[in-house]
């Protein structure tokens, strides 16, 4: 299975260890070609994420506003007291938590949901299967505007079956609509991954279950489940680091306003709105700091193979 | 296999049926705002009473709207052909080369694919602008092609692999170069992965919004996304529904079509780098 240990150079079959000094001439051409060839990639990758990171550090110890230039100076962490002294981030931050949660829990059972019915319908599976990625493709912006329009009052279809209510005027009813567009629209991805996990099961192995007696219900915990943890745990860490930088649907359906803003609009708002380019580098700071604690949390705690390791495995 | 009964046909009938029109129906109610004419868009009924082409009609001769179309298809062609090239040369060297440093490419693809944009939003943004890049095509192609790459690498590596590199080793044997055993070889066994991660890379530049509209300032480089928001009615006081229901179903005509022609290859992209594990 290896790929990584077996070359095909014509170094002699003991390839000679890494680090050593003296490559052979086949093992060093194979090594120069490796870095030619990725130098492209990580010299780009580098140049507009690396370098921007850093970049935004230094921005975050500054204060710097585009509208008064001449105050710029080097403040410390005095940013960082401000924005975690604000309660516009903890709010910005719970409302960020609480889509999350909400949209990626309910988005795991209907995916779950949908990866069934791709797996096991009996008739029309590629037109399902077709269908089902079309909220996956669309432009999320476009997406959002159905939304909005579909809930704004004397205007949507949802909004007149519901009482001509206007729920995106109101905090908990706006952040509801945000949820439901969330939803709708990673569902087919998470269905997919899921499906991925699920045609892993061995179908001799439900049968042999049904054989002995399990109920469909045990079936599904006790087998399905178990074999297809590793699949759901990716697509549960992919959904929730996706969810988790939420902009476009919020911005089309509210702007933020009704105290319905993610910590990415909050960010938004000081670069833009206020120009201030020190508060707005170290919300950029502490939003990276929250992924980087949700990605260790599913990787070291739940045990959640990180993407790209199995290119090291194979 | 059991014979199917009727009671399980009307089941997964009906399981298909709520899903197909859970996924159509958002899609739908946009096709009928495009073709709703500006007053009866304040009528909520599902259909519209009155078609008309006009908004489409509007919107298509409107240099407001085409300049971003253009914009939103060089911008992606562009950072799709840049990103697809470089993702294979580094997803090769992934996959059949050894040397040290791999890891930490694959670190790193991992640490970008999860980054959250808007943290690179206003570094950025202040790059851009000393640079001279801030509103125009190479300003979005650029993160674009970054964004693009760690899927490319993810996807085409997984493709790699499944390669029969026997063939690559016949090829040395008879004398070709590493370069060229890449080139005439593994390239053109690899053209349906490149082709997946080619289309998952256009879709991703397509759809953006965030960077799309913090680095662009004029229809010079504004893509279709970030130029819906600045339509206008009529009038002041006419709401330019139509005219944006009808530029987001315009674009997402590319995205049907993609996902009608290329659902297995999609499929495959999409589930290649994360399943595995």
């Amino acid at each position: 299975m290896s790929t990584n240990t077996q070359t095909v150079t014509a170094a002699p079959a003991e390839a000679p260890p890494r680090r050593k000094p003296q490559l052979s001439e086949g093992a060093r051409a194979e090594r120069n070609l490796g870095w030619m060839l990725i130098a492209p990639a990580v010299i780009v990758m580098i140049a507009v994420t690396a370098y921007p990171v850093g970049y935004a550090v230094f921005l975050s110890l500054e204060r710097y506003n585009l509208a008064l230039p001449q105050a710029t100076k080097f403040i410390g962490f005095a940013n960082y007291g401000a924005v975690l002294s604000s309660q516009y981030w903890w709010h910005a931050l719970a409302v960020t938590v609480i889509i999350t949660v909400f949209s990626v829990a309910i988005t795991l059972v209907l995916g779950m949901a949908l990866a069934f019915v791709l797996h096991r319908t009996i008739f029309g599976r590629g037109l399902v299967r077709t269908i089902s990625l079309i909220p996956y493709g669309i432009v999320t912006v476009a997406a959002a505007y159905s939304w909005q329009y579909a809930w704004t009052p004397g205007q949507g279809y949802l909004s007149s079956i519901f009482n001509n209510s206007a729920p995106l005027t109101s905090q908990v009813e706006a952040i509801i609509v945000i949820i439901i567009a969330e939803i709708w629209k990673t569902t087919p991805f998470m269905g997919l991954l899921l499906l991925a996990g699920l045609s892993l099961v061995p179908d001799d192995l439900l049968k042999a279950a049904r054989v002995d007696g399990a109920t469909a219900w045990q079936r599904f915990t006790k087998i399905m489940l178990p074999l297809m943890k590793p699949a759901i745990l990716v697509a549960l860490l992919f959904r929730t680091l996706d969810s988790f930088r939420i902009f476009d649907n919020i911005f089309i359906l509210t702007q933020g306003s009704h105290g319905t803003g993610s910590v990415s609009i909050l960010g938004y708002d000081n670069l833009f709105n206020a120009l201030n380019l020190g508060i707005g580098s170290t919300i950029s700071i502490l939003i990276f700091i929250c992924v980087a604690i949700i990605a260790f949390l599913f990787i070291k705690g739940f045990g959640t193979a990180a993407p790209g390791t199995d290119i090291e495995k194979r | 296999m059991a014979a199917v009964t009727p009671r399980q046909r009307t089941g997964w009938a009906t399981a298909n049926f709520v899903v197909i029109a859970l996924a159509l129906i958002p899609v739908l109610w946009l096709v009928s705002l495009s073709f709703k004419t500006p007053t009866a868009v304040l009528d909520p009924s599902f259909l519209p009473a009155q078609w008309t082409w006009g908004n489409y009609h509007g919107i298509l001769t409107s240099w407001q709207f085409i300049r971003p179309l253009i914009n939103s298809i060089g911008i992606g062609l562009i950072a799709t052909f840049i990103a697809v090239v470089l993702a294979s040369m580094a997803a090769y060297a992934i996959a059949r080369l050894r040397f040290p440093g791999k890891s930490v490419l694959i670190g790193m693809s991992l640490l970008i694919a999860i980054f959250p944009l808007i943290a690179l939003v206003t570094p950025l943004f202040t790059i851009e602008r000393a640079l001279g890049l801030f509103n125009t095509w190479p300003g979005l192609v650029i993160p674009y092609v970054a964004f693009g790459l760690p899927l490319g690498i993810y996807t085409l590596s997984a493709f790699f692999r499944e390669i029969p590199w026997e063939l690559e080793k016949a090829a040395k044997v008879d004398g070709a170069t590493p370069f060229q055993a890449f080139t005439r070889v593994i390239a053109p066994l690899a053209a349906p992965g490149m082709v997946t991660t080619a289309i998952l890379v256009f879709l991703a530049a397509w759809n953006d919004f965030i960077l799309a509209i913090s680095f662009t300032s004029t229809l010079a480089s504004r893509t279709a996304p970030a130029a819906m928001q600045y339509f206008s009615g009529g009038s002041v006081f006419t709401v330019p529904t139509g005219p944006i229901a009808a530029a987001a179903v315009v674009i997402t005509i590319p995205i049907i079509i993609f996902v009608l022609f290329f659902q297995r290859r999609i499929v495959a992209g999409l589930t290649s780098g994360a399943v595995k594990g």
